[in-house]
């Protein structure tokens, strides 16, 4: 459904993403882990068409039409939604105001329809309509957010970091959530520095570092790989002299 | 007793005149966040095309007064797209500088196609009939000024409340980013509103006009007047600088009037400078604080 080619990603000379190529098939919760700076978010901008000239290299495609190089506002009616890291809601909208600039590109008549499917799955929203966005809490933000991205009816939903500063409790019911909205038809795919969480919902799931894929599998295989599990899920395999293991022990893909 | 109420009507009167300046200084300040100083050329150089229709070519006033409209827009527009759009990642000074470029443009035009004249702009309504209120005059073109300013913010109310590209503006002025994610194609939404801008800053000169005269500096003072009450309203709410307008309109009538004449146009800045040193913020303004 989609996929890039090989893309390159500048930031001026510096080289953020070198030669990502990733497919997102339908149907499907795709995830994307990876510390700080490993160039996953840029990658979602990228595919969304924020970054002007860039992919410097590599074409993205989606459902068979080559999206890089389209403006967001044209790749936005394609079908995919974008639900930015740290919520980004229009805070002096109210809540139904947001919602409705979700479904802004949308010409046809159902949008009600689908603002009632949005509270199925976000029943708080439905009690707020006329209060303004910047009165939520952090995790209401982020439902909102997400609710605003199913305006759009997207076919593919493409989060950054839903899990971002919120309480466990939040995060364990986003991603219930997130699950639902995918057994209900929309695809995902998911940026996530929380490796445990997303790869519980995740049917596939890329490793990214430094710009580049440095592993990709089903969660199960990645969940039982030492190196992830030490780096990324945090279970510690052997106990620390000192402290100096840690340093000494070099990830495979290096 | 007289004077008192003459004092608030005039003051409501050029006060509606200094709201809608500052509420099109607002509208642009929100979302390309620059104070746009070309705003009272913009107004000036509509108003004169409206006096050429009419002096010049003899049309009716009500259709003049529409085509200006027409053709604010386009003006508004046509700035955006010809000295904003083109900057890359403009600094606030940069586009200051802009804004100040675009407006001697506009004033030189001004200058060169009307002349440093000042002429008469005739308005279907007398300045010195009008219908008394318990022995206060209310003068025809004092209740013009006053209805057409609030008809004009009460459309503008409506098309913020309850249309799409409206909401979609205040989306863009709030969060421009996210609003680019919606799929809003937010350059076209910045030109409309730098047009929707030089509409209520054309309306205001029209206003304007007939009580002062038109000439090229003609909206010099009501600019940085309606400047300072956008200020005070808080530069970033639409109420707030519509307020402001009036409160700033009455608060220099009454010093005209009881105080000093000669003083009268010092008093709205000395008033900033106090709301300032009290409110920095401004008097209507409310944030939120990004949750992270």
């Amino acid at each position: 459904m989609l996929e890039t080619k090989n893309i390159e990603i500048y930031y001026g000379k510096i080289m953020v993403v070198r030669g990502l190529s990733l497919r997102v098939e339908r149907g499907e919760i795709r995830a994307i882990l990876g510390a700080n700076g490993a160039g996953k978010s840029t990658t979602l901008k990228t595919i969304m068409g924020y970054l002007d000239d860039q992919p410097d290299k590599g074409t993205i495609w989606f459902n068979g039409k080559r999206i890089d190089g389209l403006e967001t506002e044209q790749i936005v009616p394609l079908g995919i939604a974008y639900v930015p890291e740290g919520r980004e809601v229009f805070p002096e909208l109210t809540l139904k105001e947001n919602l409705m600039m979700g479904a802004y590109t949308r010409r046809d008549k159902s949008v009600s329809e689908d603002l009632d499917r949005v509270f199925i799955y976000f029943p708080l929203l439905k009690e707020r309509l006329k209060q303004q966005a910047g009165t939520l809490s952090g995790g209401e933000q982020q439902m909102l957010a997400i609710g605003r991205a199913l305006m759009s009816k997207p076919s593919l939903m493409m989060m950054d970091e839903p899990s971002l500063g919120l309480s466990p409790i939040l995060v364990t019911e986003i991603f219930e959530i997130v699950r639902a909205i995918n057994r209900d038809g929309a695809t995902i795919l998911l940026v996530e520095q929380n490796a445990h969480k997303a790869l519980s919902v995740a049917h596939h799931a890329y490793i990214m570092e430094t710009g580049r894929i440095v592993m990709e599998g089903p969660p199960e295989k990645l969940m039982n790989d030492e190196d992830v599990q030490e780096f990324y899920l945090g279970i510690r395999k052997e106990e620390a002299v000192r402290g100096e293991a840690r340093y000494k022990r070099k990830k495979r893909w290096r | 007793m007289g004077i008192f109420f003459d004092l608030i009507i005039g003051g409501f009167a050029i006060g509606a005149c200094y709201a809608l300046v500052a509420l099109s200084m607002v509208i642009i300040y929100k979302t390309s966040e620059v104070p746009n100083f070309a705003q009272g050329e913009m107004a000036m150089v509509a108003t004169f095309v409206a006096f050429s229709m009419i002096q010049s070519y003899g049309i009716g006033f009500w259709t003049t007064a529409a085509i200006t409209i027409v053709f604010s827009f386009l003006l508004g527009c046509a700035l955006e797209l010809a000295f904003l759009r083109p900057a890359k990642d403009p600094t606030v000074l940069g586009l200051i500088v802009i804004t100040l470029g675009a407006e001697m443009i506009l004033y030189g035009i001004a200058g060169w196609k009307w002349g440093a004249n000042q002429n008469p702009f005739p308005v279907p309504f007398s300045e010195y009939s009008g219908i008394m209120v318990s022995g206060v005059m209310i003068t025809e073109i004092n209740i013009w000024t006053f209805v057409t300013s609030v008809i004009m913010m009460f459309l503008l109310f409506l098309f913020f409340r309850y249309t799409k590209v409206g909401v979609a503006m205040k989306a863009v002025q709030q969060n421009a980013f996210a609003a680019r994610a919606m799929g809003i194609p937010t350059r076209r939404i910045l030109t409309f509103t730098w047009g929707l801008s030089s509409v209520t800053g054309a309306v205001a000169g029209m206003l304007i006009a007939p009580i002062a005269t038109l000439d090229p500096n003609m909206m010099l003072d009501p600019m940085m007047k309606g400047f300072a009450a956008a200020v005070l309203g808080g530069m970033t709410s639409l109420p707030g600088a519509a307020i402001g307008g009036y409160l700033l309109g009455l608060i220099e009538n009454f010093f005209g009037g009881y105080v000093s004449l000669e003083f009268k146009s010092v008093v709205a800045f000395a008033v900033i400078v106090l709301i300032l040193c009290v409110k920095p913020s401004g008097l209507f303004v409310k944030h939120y604080e990004k949750k992270v």
